[in-house]
């Protein structure tokens, strides 16, 4: 249970998720900008790894033997048709998907070099670990304090003061300080879009995770909030490693480093964002991103 | 959206197979006004020189257009790169072909020099030079362009064959100098369309390979 803000939760793998441990093994450069997004390709140490990973419902593949590295402080996005898969793996990394009966998976996913689907997996620590942003904003009915301090609460954070330097550390993590600080006890329901997807982003950070993983975070919002959410991933790539799924290829290609091109439940092609979107190396990526796919 | 973009795609095609078209009936009829000393035919290039750099602006606004209104990626988005930079080529091989032109203008009105280099066959080197480099990018053939890359060598070594002889002329018969001369820049000019023309076989191979080449063709010949 955290005691304090300072302390990173301990993982539900067994270890410290520390993610000051993971910059200095990997050496990361300073905020990534297009010019440099390519060089940080080079990190070697996956801090997600999926080894032939299948997930099945019922009798129907969800993915099938997804073999992939996703690098530490850096955005990688999955892109492809409907149906092909690429929310099924992001929600397998949390084990979200648990809450559908009768899945059931293949080969391993490692988070920090531990099995999620191993049985003595704790879902909360992991969950807590393995933040998420869905693709419509669903902050709960409460105060936009309550929401940002929603996580740390059930962490056990009691302390007022605590809990007030959590929330407000959070929101500014988001973006969405500035804008609400005077209205904290204002219901979160009365925010606009954008403000309520960045309020749930602000939600996922005050858990302190060191993932997190967004499926379609901008379909529901305008372009000014799109925008705005797009600055914040680059912001936040600093310090998270971020996995986003996205159906706007324009949106991957400007926010991600790495782009997974998933079809058929398959990872067909995953390589350097620059290289998906100017040279895949792939027939059927090509088709995908220049729109000639069917 | 993938219609429209196609859609565009072959216009934008059609424009610069005609502008090549053109472009080639330019150095063709620029050669021809040297061979035949016709100053009529070399004065009708010099005033159609406009009809080039009209329809290559329309080319480049058409390029932004779609890269505005589309985004394209991948071989769409290699292809409009390579257009934009095709478009440039060739409407510097058109001013190129009216230097000839007006080179030929001179020659037509002093007396015939005759030296043994053949600055016809130059011509129809650089003209072939430039037909293949569209032949690949209509048929999206990489080996093609990578020939005509490998073809640069034969113009420039004949350009310095032109050199060395207009050299020799030039001391031979002192008061042929302005016509020497003026026939030593229609070479350079040749040269310099192959040069051209080799930019052009080069954007076709990124088109289709995606490798800039640009810089290091000779590992690619």
């Amino acid at each position: 249970m955290q005691k304090e803000k300072d302390n990173m939760p301990t993982s539900a793998l067994g270890k410290k998720a520390n993610i000051d441990q993971i910059k200095s093994v990997v050496s990361l450069g300073d905020k990534a900008s297009p010019a440099i997004k390519d060089t940080n390709l080079d990190c070697k140490c996956a801090v997600i790894k999926s080894e032939n990973f299948s997930f099945y419902y019922g009798l129907k593949v969800g993915v099938k033997n997804i073999t992939m590295e996703i690098y530490p402080c850096s955005v990688t996005a999955i892109i492809g048709p409907s149906g092909c898969g690429k929310s099924t793996f992001l929600r397998s990394i949390n084990r979200i998907n648990d809450l559908i009966p009768h899945t059931r998976v293949e080969g391993n996913l490692l988070v920090n070099g531990h099995n999620v689907y191993d049985k003595n997996t704790n879902l909360v620590n992991l969950r807590q670990q393995v933040g998420m942003v869905f693709q419509k904003p669903n902050p709960f009915p409460k105060s936009i304090f309550e929401n940002a301090a929603y996580g740390p609460r059930l962490q056990g954070v009691k302390n007022r003061s605590q809990l007030q330097q959590v929330v407000e550390n959070s929101l500014k993590a988001a973006a969405l300080w500035d804008e609400v600080k005077d209205d904290l006890k204002k219901s979160a329901l009365a925010l606009s879009g954008g403000q309520q997807q960045r309020l749930c982003i602000a939600r996922a950070l005050a858990t302190r995770p060191n993932i997190i993983l967004m499926d379609e975070p901008c379909s529901a919002l305008d372009p000014i909030a799109t925008g705005k959410i797009e600055d914040l991933i680059d912001k936040l790539q600093n310090d998270y490693t971020i996995v986003i799924v996205t159906h706007n290829m324009q949106q991957a290609a400007r926010v991600s480093a790495r782009t997974a091109f998933f079809c058929l439940g398959e990872l067909i092609e995953y390589d350097s964002t620059a290289k998906i979107f100017r040279n895949p190396g792939k027939k059927q990526t090509e088709d995908y991103v220049t729109g000639r796919f069917g | 959206m993938a219609k429209h973009l196609q859609r565009e795609i072959e216009n934008l095609k059609k424009k610069l197979l005609a502008l090549g078209a053109k472009v080639e009936t330019f150095v063709r009829d620029a050669t021809l006004s040297i061979e035949k000393r016709d100053a009529v035919l070399a004065q009708k290039i010099i005033n159609n020189d406009i009809d080039i750099d009209n329809t290559e602006i329309e080319i480049e606004e058409d390029c932004l257009k779609i890269l505005a209104l589309h985004q394209p990626v991948a071989i769409d988005l290699r292809f409009i790169v390579a257009v934009l930079k095709i478009n440039n080529d060739l409407e510097r091989i058109g001013d190129l072909a009216v230097n000839i032109a007006e080179r030929a203008v001179f020659l037509a009105g002093q007396p015939k020099v005759n030296i043994p280099v053949d600055i016809v066959d130059m011509a129809h080197h650089a003209q072939s030079m430039l037909k293949q480099s569209l032949d690949a990018l209509i048929n999206h053939d990489g080996q093609l362009a990578h020939k005509v890359c490998a073809s640069d060598d034969i113009i420039d070594g004949m350009n310095r064959q032109m050199y060395l002889k207009v050299q020799e002329a030039i001391l031979e018969n002192p008061e042929q100098i302005s016509s020497l001369i003026h026939l030593l820049s229609a070479s350079r000019h040749l040269e310099r369309i192959a040069d051209h023309t080799t930019n052009i076989a080069e954007d076709v191979i990124y088109m289709i390979e995606g490798q800039i080449i640009r810089h290091r063709t000779e590992e690619y010949k």
